[in-house]
């Protein structure tokens, strides 16, 4: 068994994963819905992003894979305060 | 070792398909968060395993870690984030009692 085999199953196979998960933020009827596509595609990116170091061999991947799921993290502070306010609540 | 790298590898995958399925398929916004959280955690922190098995002692390894490290703390908090954000805006949980409303 290759290694380079194995790496682009994993890759292609979360690819169309994220493809699925990017339905639940088209058709969600709550925020909170679009919420949870967009924290599950971020994570799978994240997957792939570290896959895709091991694929090319190139240790800057892993650099924007940390960068990418901070950046999310935040992004999903930011749009939680936003949706949380508009309604009138603390 | 590369048969453990291919195991870990495939069980991510399979978890990955797994909390889609349930996101898409679940009725309410507390359950597809149940499938959500739980079943991405468990893909990511099982990919991230079979690259650091597959890289052994190196310096990518050690990045891999500090990024499942963070992943593991920041994805159980932004997931209770978002629950909070939906129960406090008043969204009841899905139940038997609510289809008689």
């Amino acid at each position: 068994m290759d290694v380079a085999i194995l790496l682009d199953t994993g890759i292609y196979c979360l690819l169309g994963v994220t493809v699925l998960s990017l339905v639940r933020v088209v058709i969600g009827p709550e925020p909170e819905d679009r919420m949870i596509g967009l924290n599950l595609t971020a994570s799978q990116v994240l997957a792939i992003l570290v896959l895709s170091a091991l694929r090319l061999d190139r240790a800057i991947f892993l650099d924007v894979a940390l960068v990418y799921a901070i950046l999310g993290f935040v992004g999903m502070l930011a749009i939680a305060r936003s949706v949380g306010s508009r309604e009138g609540s603390p | 070792m590369i048969w453990v790298v291919a195991v870990f590898l495939l069980l991510g995958v399979f978890f990955g398909i797994t909390g889609n399925i349930g996101v898409l398929r679940f009725p309410d916004v507390f359950t597809r968060l149940h499938a959500a959280a739980k079943c991405s955690t468990t893909s990511v922190f099982s990919i991230l395993l079979a690259c650091m098995l597959l890289k052994g002692w190196d310096p990518m390894s050690w990045r891999i870690l500090v990024i499942a490290l963070f992943f593991l703390i920041t994805s159980p908090v932004s997931a209770h984030i978002i629950g909070r954000s939906a129960w406090m805006r008043g969204l009841m949980p899905w139940g038997r009692k609510q289809r008689k409303w």
